[in-house]
Formats: C-alpha cells, sequence, structure tokens
C-alpha cells in the first residue's frame, strides 16, 4: 500500500466525540499516523505479520492503518470505554477482523505485564502536562516491557526529548525521525 | 475478546499472587472469520502459554493438551489454532481471577481490566 493511499484511508477514521482534558485525548492526525506506521514497515518492517500493541489507542486510527499494512494482530489499550467504543465501530467500518480492544490503565500496570508479549508497540502516549506529569514516561516504561523488538512513540516538543534522553534506560538505543510536521517527534526505540 | 488475548491477561488484584490464567465465563460467543497466516500463527504458538489455551476452551476443545512436534508443516493443525486464537470471539461474559474471584466484566468484546483504588 502507497502513503498517499493509506493516509487518505486514515482520514475516515473517526475521532474523538468530546475529547476528555483529564486523559489528554486528541486524536492522531492522519498525516502523522500513516507516515509513521508507513515508515514503521518500509524501513524497519515492524508491523507486516508482527504482533502489535497500540497503548493508549484511543479511537484506533494507528491500529486500524497497523490493520492496513497486514499486521498479524493487533491490541489497542485504553482507559476510556468511550474511545474504546469508537475504536470499535471504526474497526467493524473497516471491517477489521484481527484487532482486540482491552480497558486498563497502563499505569498502574504491574512490572512485567504483558512482558515480551508483542514484538512491536506503537503509541501517541499521553504528553504528560502538569495535572499527569510523567504519563508519558509511565507508557514508554509498560511499552519497552511489552515489546520483544521495538517501540515507537510521537513526543512533543524538544524539551520532551531531553527528558527521554535522561530517563532512558541505558539497555536501549534509540533512532529520532522529524516528522514533516516540526512540532512533534517520531522516536524509534530498540531492544539491544 | 479473542483467546489470543484472553492468552496475556492477568489479574493485577492486590494481594494476589498467581492472577492467571483468567476463567471465562462467556454469556455470549461468536465466531468471525479472520484470513489464515501460517506463518503468523507458527510464529504465535512458542509464545503462548499452551496450558491456559486449552483450558480456555474448556469441553468444546479438540487440541492435543502438549504441544505437537512440527507444528509448523502440520496445516491442519495450524488452521485449528488460527481459529481458535483469532476466529473465536467472547462478545459478553466475564474474565474471573482464579485466586480472588474478583470478576472483570466482558462487554461488546472489551474486557474491562481497570481495577478499584483498593485493589491496586
Amino acid at each position: 500500500m502507497k502513503l498517499k493511499e493509506l493516509e487518505s484511508c486514515l482520514q475516515q477514521v473517526d475521532v474523538f466525540e468530546e475529547p476528555k482534558i483529564l486523559f489528554e485525548q486528541y486524536p492522531t492526525s492522519p498525516h502523522i499516523a500513516a507516515c509513521m506506521l508507513y515508515t514503521i514497515q518500509s524501513t524497519f518492517d515492524d508491523i507486516s505479520g508482527k504482533i502489535v500493541a497500540d497503548l493508549g489507542c484511543g479511537c484506533g486510527v494507528l491500529s486500524v492503518g497497523a490493520a492496513m499494512l497486514d499486521a498479524g494482530f493487533c491490541v489497542g489499550f485504553d482507559i476510556d470505554n468511550e474511545a474504546l467504543e469508537i475504536f470499535r465501530r471504526n474497526a467493524e467500518e473497516f471491517e477489521i477482523s484481527n484487532v482486540d480492544l482491552v480497558q486498563c490503565d497502563l499505569c498502574s500496570l504491574e512490572a512485567g505485564a504483558y512482558a515480551n508479549k508483542f514484538d512491536t508497540v506503537i503509541m501517541n502516549p499521553p504528553f504528560g502536562t502538569k495535572h499527569n506529569q510523567g504519563m508519558d514516561m509511565k507508557f514508554l516504561q509498560a511499552a519497552l516491557t511489552m515489546a520483544k523488538k521495538a517501540v515507537y512513540s510521537l513526543h512533543k516538543t524538544s524539551t520532551r526529548e531531553v527528558k527521554l534522553r535522561y530517563d532512558l534506560p541505558a539497555s536501549y538505543k534509540f533512532h529520532k525521525k522529524k516528522s514533516v510536521d516540526i512540532h512533534v517527534d517520531f522516536l524509534r526505540f530498540s531492544n539491544l | 475478546m479473542k483467546l489470543l488475548t484472553h492468552n496475556m491477561l492477568t489479574s493485577h488484584v492486590k494481594g494476589v499472587t498467581k492472577g492467571y490464567p483468567l476463567l471465562i465465563k462467556a454469556t455470549e460467543v461468536k465466531v468471525n472469520e479472520v484470513d489464515f497466516n501460517p506463518q503468523f500463527v507458527s510464529r504465535m504458538i512458542p509464545k503462548l502459554e499452551w496450558s491456559a489455551l486449552v483450558q480456555a476452551l474448556g469441553q468444546r476443545q479438540d487440541l492435543p493438551g502438549e504441544l505437537v512436534a512440527d507444528y509448523e508443516k502440520d496445516d491442519e493443525f495450524l488452521k485449528k489454532v488460527h481459529r481458535v486464537l483469532l476466529e473465536v470471539e467472547v462478545v459478553e461474559g466475564c474474565l474471573q481471577c482464579p485466586e480472588s474471584g474478583r470478576e472483570f466484566p466482558i462487554s461488546r468484546g472489551i474486557p474491562n481490566m481497570l481495577l478499584n483504588e483498593d485493589e491496586v
């Protein structure tokens, strides 16, 4: 599938009806989602035939895109049942049958939960503003536990990147790819 | 909820040491067709908790209690596992923690694993 084709499909994905500030809900734009997924597949071959987790999946744009790029199976995790309900409807409309959804709180996961159960983790986590500081790092910790091969994550602003450099366990390396959109950094973490 | 997902879910209620595997109490189950990908199924099999999968199927199961040798060459077997892992879906019901008895509801195919404050 071509990048443009993927992007135009993802424009059909329904997003939040009433985003909740508490969960920092904002949709991943079809453009960013398509660029991110296309790169993950074409450069790293980490989607096709893989078992993928989408953390803080919301309405599911990343999972729907992963399914279109022939993911073996994709599980979306989110705390909010209303977002998951929209995701479920999206999956139905796109006739995607190899996704599953789990409602859970990724910030209170026990250490080691879902350890290495997934090949790849994709996510656009909450950025962690003043009411939920460190939220993005909790997501990242969970993601690094869950992924056997690589974690792909979107992070806002350059200050975030500095933070990541500090908090990152020494056993992981990460690559940064500047998105076309200058406000977002696309990071790849791979297990050494 | 598909059984592949069930295979990785654990109850983390406070104080519970063995929250796996969760007991499935289904009131509605459906079978959805999913494209068969033998390579994917072969890759998943060694990652599974096989006994939990067999247990999840209960009486309805026709999978061997022990994994067969050379399963990656056995297309019939892979198809069976594919069906069980990806096509069978629990739509309504609940998952029960084997130790605490806590029930996690499944509604419209989505298991709710959220814990109350006093359970964390």
